[in-house]
């Protein structure tokens, strides 16, 4: 694959290959699934958000007609669980303390949800309740009430400092320095499908558990910790995700209680959790208190950057501790930042854990550093987009806490929402409103200008810049092998089958395991079927998240589809009597192009290869650049290459009640190559709602 | 306390006997099998259970079988006729109007209700139509795209290419 014009397949805008069964109906999320004997569960939750549990009696559940069985925590192995080895810290099914409203203490199987919802209300638990901390500064305040026994400190969960090069003295050497004191206040994912999971334990002492999961490789993982059964004996399949955002990136505590409620009853067993629910289950964006200090020389050029952060972690550590990472590591890598320093802590309350959201970690420092940026260009006098565009961080280039930047099209993305948005004239053509109070907008970027005196409605533009990963350059927990595999499997049907462990969340992981194999060999999308998230007959792919799964599964496809090319062009080469080098793959035939009459159809050029080599399969595997920074805390925030964006918006916003009202957004996204503009521009499209 | 009831989905008459306060989501889902009908937040908010009742979109979470004897259920597995795609399945199948696909249900059927009263909706009728239905992936663009385009091959207007 060397020019753009060569391409058939990549760079068209194609439907999904999953759409049409998405438009009809036919994809069978994990809540779809209904079996023979199935049994439905549902988990009794904590109404207090921080307490001990004195006593739990299940007898009035279990008296109940139609219940199958009810566990508590004593019913399983005495481990705790958490997606990062560093926090292990969840129980399925708590046994001697609740840490927030909706913490599970006890799971009923029954013939039916309502059942077991009844069941549910007949598990009698005594509580003791404790001092509930909500708040970040309540939480420090009380130190001698823990939400846990581990950590950096009293309900701290992670403390870190970085420090690349002297601050003070590059403060020093300043024009300008601001101190500036930011807080964002948190959300949430909501896909619109709940979490829902259908656990079978098989007589042969085998369990199978399908879930909406982000992760099937780390549910299946944790499932074989905390239920004490061998992994190869575990099989986790992931179900089509109706929508994750981050939200289905841990396991969960209602997979393991379909898991054991499965091994004791004998039967499939189901869970949807309700909407209520997914609120207690959360891992939505940390509310993060921020404090940025930042020089400037009168040009606008970083002289350096310090910034601290508070995370109100919610209850458990889930991915804190490299929540707490990203919401320092990733701003170097858009602007010129010679020296950093960062120092970060993720605080315990008794509120839903919180975790990766869409961009984990690094929309809140960003926020942070866009505001400054245009509180500093105000009062250097400079065009906050001027500035911005003069002080990019080079291609190539190493930043201060060492992430290597390759390409960077950051500078380009600025200049095409600056056009686009009317940025120029919209400014000069709007009188400059007077110097006035601080807090004036709740979109800090937004540069107000007036237009209608006597009104403290104000419209005006704003820009802000981004840049995030493209994957992770190091998995969650440490180890060579590689982050995505695929295999690729060709008969004499001339149908490929993909097999990949990645997980479709929407975003067409499913169609690029289609497209780019299609590429490769020459053959239609539709030939080719995709396999996805199943750890029994799939590679290991870790995941969908971190913005990985395209560059990472992608290119296991291509080498695993270069793999099986190479082969089948040895066997037409001998059938054709040319050099394998002289074939080309396209249009589903195999032949030179010269001699394009030859050519072989596709199938049978299989069946060649299948002839002379046997079966054909064949592996292409992924591990980013090993690129981690050589100090604590550097496998963090290194990516195989970043991706930018440019934002303009347009808005009025009035100063008195902070109520915005959106004209437009500009945005121009530095991706590489977009291999369906379609899948681009629909997830630029819905991360711009989101946002809003 | 169970009713025998005649329901009439997507054209055929099922006879069911059900507790008389299962939703019609829960019957069209678990005695039905068609689990077209996707389960979303089930308190009437987001839109996803939408299905047609005589042509009108109906929030099938809210809605009791013990009042639908007698009417028209229609389901996202009776949008096609027979294997031919209503056009607005086509056309969101084309735009990439379904992310992840858990809203496109409910969202096709809104929209075909919309597009039999009104042929030629503008943009904000659309999306007016739309209000009740949430998506979290797509950002609606591409949703009130496609239900154009299908608007549009619906009136036999000439359209090139979906793109």
């Amino acid at each position: 694959m060397t020019s753009k014009d060569q391409f058939t397949v990549i760079g068209q805008p194609l439907p999904k290959i999953d759409a049409w069964a998405k438009v009809t109906g036919e994809t069978k999320f994990a809540d779809d699934l209904i079996m023979p004997r199935m049994a439905y569960a549902k988990l009794l939750r904590s109404p207090h958000a921080h307490a001990l549990i004195r006593s739990i009696n299940t007898t009035r559940a279990r008296a109940l007609p139609g219940v199958y069985r009810v566990i508590t925590g004593a019913d399983l192995p005495p481990v705790k669980f958490g997606i990062l080895p560093v926090s292990q810290d969840e129980e399925a099914l708590c046994r001697e303390k609740v840490r927030l409203v909706g913490d599970a203490v006890a799971a009923v199987a029954a013939v039916d949800e309502e059942t077991a919802e009844r069941a549910c209300e007949l598990i009698d638990v005594v509580y003791e309740p404790l001092r509930a901390l909500m708040s970040i500064e309540e939480s420090l305040a009380h130190p001698e009430v823990r939400i846990h026994e581990y950590g950096d400190g009293p309900n701290v969960h992670k403390s870190v400092a970085l420090q690349f090069g002297d601050v003070e003295a590059a403060f020093a050497a300043a024009d300008l320095v601001r101190e500036d004191v930011f807080f964002f206040e948190g959300n949430t994912h909501l896909p619109m499908e709940q979490h829902a999971a259908v656990a079978h334990w098989g007589p042969d002492g085998k369990l199978t558990l399908w879930s909406s999961t982000q992760t099937p490789h780390y549910v299946h993982r944790m499932l074989a910790k905390i239920l004490d059964v061998p992994a190869a004996h575990i099989r986790v399949i992931a179900t089509p995700v109706g929508g994750g955002f981050g939200g289905k990136l841990d396991p969960f505590a209602h997979e393991i209680a379909v898991c054991k409620l499965s091994q004791l009853t004998g039967r499939p067993v189901k869970i949807t959790l309700t909407r209520e629910e997914v609120f207690y289950v959360h891992r939505g964006r940390h509310p993060v208190l921020m404090w940025i200090k930042t020089g400037f020389t009168r040009d606008g050029d970083i002289t350096g950057c310090h910034l601290k952060t508070w995370l109100d972690g919610g209850a458990y550590g889930s991915y804190g501790v490299a929540s707490v990472f990203y919401t320092g590591v990733i701003n170097p890598a858009t602007y010129k930042m010679p020296v950093y320093k960062f120092e970060g802590a993720r605080i315990f309350t008794n509120k839903p854990p919180c975790g990766p959201k869409r961009g984990h970690g690094t929309p809140q420092p960003r926020f942070a550093l866009e505001c400054q940026l245009d509180k500093a260009a105000e009062q250097l006098g400079l065009d906050p987009a001027d500035m911005r565009r003069r002080i990019l961080v080079e291609p190539f280039t190493k930043t201060a806490n060492h992430l290597t930047v390759t390409t960077i099209g950051l500078g380009e993305c600025i200049d095409r929402v600056v056009e686009a948005s009317g940025w120029r004239e919209k400014r000069n053509g709007w009188p400059l409103r007077a110097p006035a109070s601080p807090a004036r907008s709740i979109l800090g970027e937004a540069r107000e200008r007036a237009v209608e005196a006597p009104s403290r409605r104000r419209r005006g533009v704003g820009i802000a810049c981004s840049a995030y990963m493209t994957g992770a350059g190091t998995a969650i927990y440490w180890n060579s092998m590689p982050h995505s595999g695929v295999i690729l499997r060709a008969d004499r049907s001339g149908g490929v089958a993909v097999l990949c462990g990645a997980t479709d969340i929407g975003q067409g992981s499913d169609s690029i395991l289609a497209y780019l194999p299609a590429e490769v060999l020459g053959i239609d999308p539709k030939d080719i079927r995709v396999h996805p998230a199943d750890t029994d007959l799939t590679p290991v792919d870790l995941g969908s998240y971190s913005s990985r799964v395209t560059l990472m599964c992608g290119m296991a496809a291509i080498q695993a589809a270069e793999r099986l090319k190479a082969t089948i062009a040895r066997a037409v080469a001998q059938k054709l009597e040319v050099a394998p080098d002289q074939l080309v793959f396209r249009d589903r035939r195999v032949g030179v192009p010269d001699d394009w009459d030859k050519a072989v159809p596709f199938p049978d050029a299989v069946a060649l290869a299948e002839s002379m080599h046997g079966v054909l399969a064949f592996a292409g595997s992924y591990a980013p650049p090993k690129r981690a920074g050589k100090y604590k805390g550097g496998g963090v925030g290194p990516s195989p290459c970043y991706s930018y964006s440019a934002s303009v918006v347009e808005l009025t916003v009035d100063e008195d009640t902070g109520e915005v009202e959106l004209h437009d957004v500009w945005i121009a996204h530095d991706i590489g190559r977009a291999l369906n503009p379609l899948l681009v521009e629909g997830q630029v499209e819905g991360s711009v709602y989101m946002g809003i | 306390m169970k009713a025998r009831l005649g329901l009439t989905v997507n054209g055929e008459v099922h006879d069911v006997l059900v507790p008389v306060h299962k939703t019609l989501l829960e019957v069209l889902r678990e005695d039905l099998g068609l689990t077209g009908t996707k389960h979303g937040c089930e308190l009437g908010e987001c839109g996803t259970c939408t299905v047609l009742v005589d042509g009108q979109p109906v929030l099938s979470c809210l809605a009791l079988p013990v009042e639908m004897e007698g009417r028209d259920i229609t389901t996202i597995e009776g949008m096609a006729s027979g294997a031919e795609l209503h056009p607005l399945q086509q056309a969101f199948a084309e735009l990439g109007a379904a992310q992840c696909g858990y809203c496109t249900p409910g969202i096709l059927l809104t929209a075909q209700a919309l597009l039999v009263e009104t042929p030629v909706p503008t943009r904000d009728a659309v999306k007016v139509a739309l209000a009740g239905n949430l998506c979290r992936c797509t950002g609606y663009m591409k949703i009130l795209d496609a239900v154009e385009l299908a608007a549009l091959r619906m009136r036999g207007a000439p359209v090139g290419e979906a793109r």
